[in-house]
């Protein structure tokens, strides 16, 4: 199984309950997914400035004076706020590479969970209420999110293998299903120059849509490849800094809902998990098609 | 009318108070308030009673109906009323995947569309679909029948046994062993029949369906397929 949920809001009055709305459908869709729970947010871009999201297992070692340390190794000054295993660190974003680099040196057991101008990415093992809770998602404000909870099939329960996964700058996927031919797919992206974090499926077909991005291909275009490319079960959700998309393979037996007003577009695995949104009632609601691709953008 | 809020009182004590209507009975108009796409609203009744669901449902709502006429006052999400065995399911919206799966009988009527794996493996159930259904809609149909006033997707009725498929609109493309075949009498007799009781009076003639069904060569033995066995 696995639960997905997104919104994308199209009203800006909205932004500021945006981590509310996200944390409330989250935890509806507990029982899809109590293993592990992930959230990618996008939002509070600052002109010049860019933010690293990192996770360590021992926060207590690792984040001590990481700010002032990353400052010494790029020059420049690091911001770090701290929520409990994760940590958001800001930086100049032409600096952001030279920060992951000076990270690996720094801090070898931190791994960077996301990178770009506005995405932060939050995620652990557990109940999803207890996710959101130790990141007090409930609070975040941005344009749009993404959050999966996870019932685990194709690899361990592990922080690493939770969702959202984030393989380009500002760039997330969210995966309900189970992949078949992701070794020789990894393979072939590794060759290409991708790295990878995990043994995970899902951690595939993110780098596969972030290189097909990297090689010049529209959203639309990369979400289109996945259909000949991949073979197995998925829906998948993926982030953009501007954007959010949709697409489920053509036998399309992971379920999907979406809901549409003037306000915002949401995404849930189950019409339940879009139940509290405000004008539910008279929003427009369909299913996703098979094997077509969604996206909207700003 | 009983009038049950399923978000106050919960799905095990609706369950439980439509299970223990047994032949009989004198409540006999329900009215399910609050439900909120939640799973399994009146799974396995088995009663002449009339429920009213208002607003939309999650997985397996009226599955394994038996006598009851159920209303759902919004859509349905995946498995509404599978296996169901007698009585009538009426969805206003539309319904998510495998409506009316394994169905063995009683009549379901989906007023908006139907998605992929409609009526699979049906076992006798009468579905009536409003709109289009989906890809895969059919497969593996042993009996019973399937009218669609709208379009049907992908595969229709692939390794079809022995259902009765009636689609007004297009077809995407036919499953293996699905064939179309000639509208007799009769089958204007059927159509007929179940647009009144599908309460699609008025939406459709019966001259402009078509009618699918089995080639009959996939499921009949033959011999010199018998290495293939």
């Amino acid at each position: 199984m696995c639960g997905i949920v997104g919104l994308f809001l199209k009203d800006p009055k909205l932004e500021s309950q945006l981590g509310a709305m996200l944390t409330d459908m989250l935890i509806t869709m507990t029982d899809r997914g109590p293993d592990s729970a992930g959230i990618a947010i996008y939002g509070g871009a600052k002109d010049g400035l860019g933010k690293l999201t990192v996770q360590s297992a021992n926060p207590g070692r690792d984040f001590r004076n990481l700010d002032a340390d990353l400052h010494d190794a790029i020059g420049q000054p690091v911001a770090m706020l701290v929520k409990s295993t994760h940590a958001v660190l800001e930086l100049p974003l032409a600096q952001l590479e030279a920060a992951r680099a000076a990270l690996t040196q720094l801090r070898p057991e931190v791994k960077v969970m996301s990178a770009g101008d506005s995405i932060e990415i939050f995620k652990e093992v557990g109940l999803p209420k207890d996710v959101a809770a130790r990141f007090d998602l409930a609070k975040m404000k941005g344009t749009h999110g993404i959050g999966h909870t996870r019932m685990a099939t194709e690899s361990a329960v592990t922080t690493m293998g939770a969702h959202p996964f984030s393989t380009g700058a500002d760039q997330c996927l969210v995966h309900n299903g189970s992949l078949s031919n992701h070794n020789g797919v990894r393979r072939e992206l590794k060759r290409l120059g991708m790295t990878f974090e995990t043994e995970n499926d899902t951690e595939v077909g993110a780098a596969f849509i972030s290189h097909k991005l990297q090689s010049g291909e529209t959203l639309g275009n990369a979400l289109e490849a996945t259909l000949t490319d991949l073979d197995g079960f998925f829906t998948f959700v993926v982030g953009t800094k501007n954007g959010f998309g949709v697409v489920r393979d053509p036998i399309a037996c992971k379920p999907a809902v979406m809901a549409e007003t003037d306000q915002y577009v949401a995404f849930g695995s189950e019409y339940r998990a879009l139940v509290n949104l405000p004008g539910i009632e008279d929003a427009r609601i369909w299913e996703p098609e098979p094997a077509t691709v969604y996206f909207w953008e700003r | 009318m009983q009038t049950f809020d399923l978000g106050a009182e919960g799905l095990r004590a609706l369950n439980s108070s439509l299970h223990a209507l047994k032949g009989q009975t004198n409540m006999t108009a329900w009215e399910v308030i609050n439900p909120k796409g939640a799973h399994a609203i009146a799974a396995g009744v088995d009663a002449p009673v009339e429920i009213t669901v208002r607003g939309s449902t999650g997985y397996y709502c009226a599955g394994m109906n038996k006598q009851a006429t159920i209303r759902i006052k919004g859509s349905a999400g995946p498995g509404v009323a599978e296996n169901m065995m007698s009585g009538t399911v009426i969805i206003d919206g539309d319904a998510s995947q495998y409506a009316g799966a394994t169905g063995r009988g009683g009549l379901l009527v989906i007023k908006g569309n139907a998605s992929s794996r409609c009526g699979i493996s049906m076992k006798g159930i009468e579905i009536v679909v409003h709109g289009n259904i989906g890809h895969m809609s059919c497969f593996m149909a042993q009996s019973g029948t399937v009218l669609v006033l709208g379009n049907a997707g992908e595969a229709l009725g692939d390794s079809l046994y022995e259902a009765r498929i009636f689609v007004r609109g297009s077809v995407k493309s036919l499953g293996a062993d699905c064939i179309e075949k000639e509208m007799r009498d009769e089958h204007f007799q059927i159509v007929e029949d179940l647009l009144r009781r599908g309460e699609a009076d008025g939406k459709a003639r019966p001259e402009e369906f078509r009618r699918y069904g089995s080639a009959r060569k996939l499921y009949t033995f033959n011999i010199d397929n018998a290495a293939a066995y």
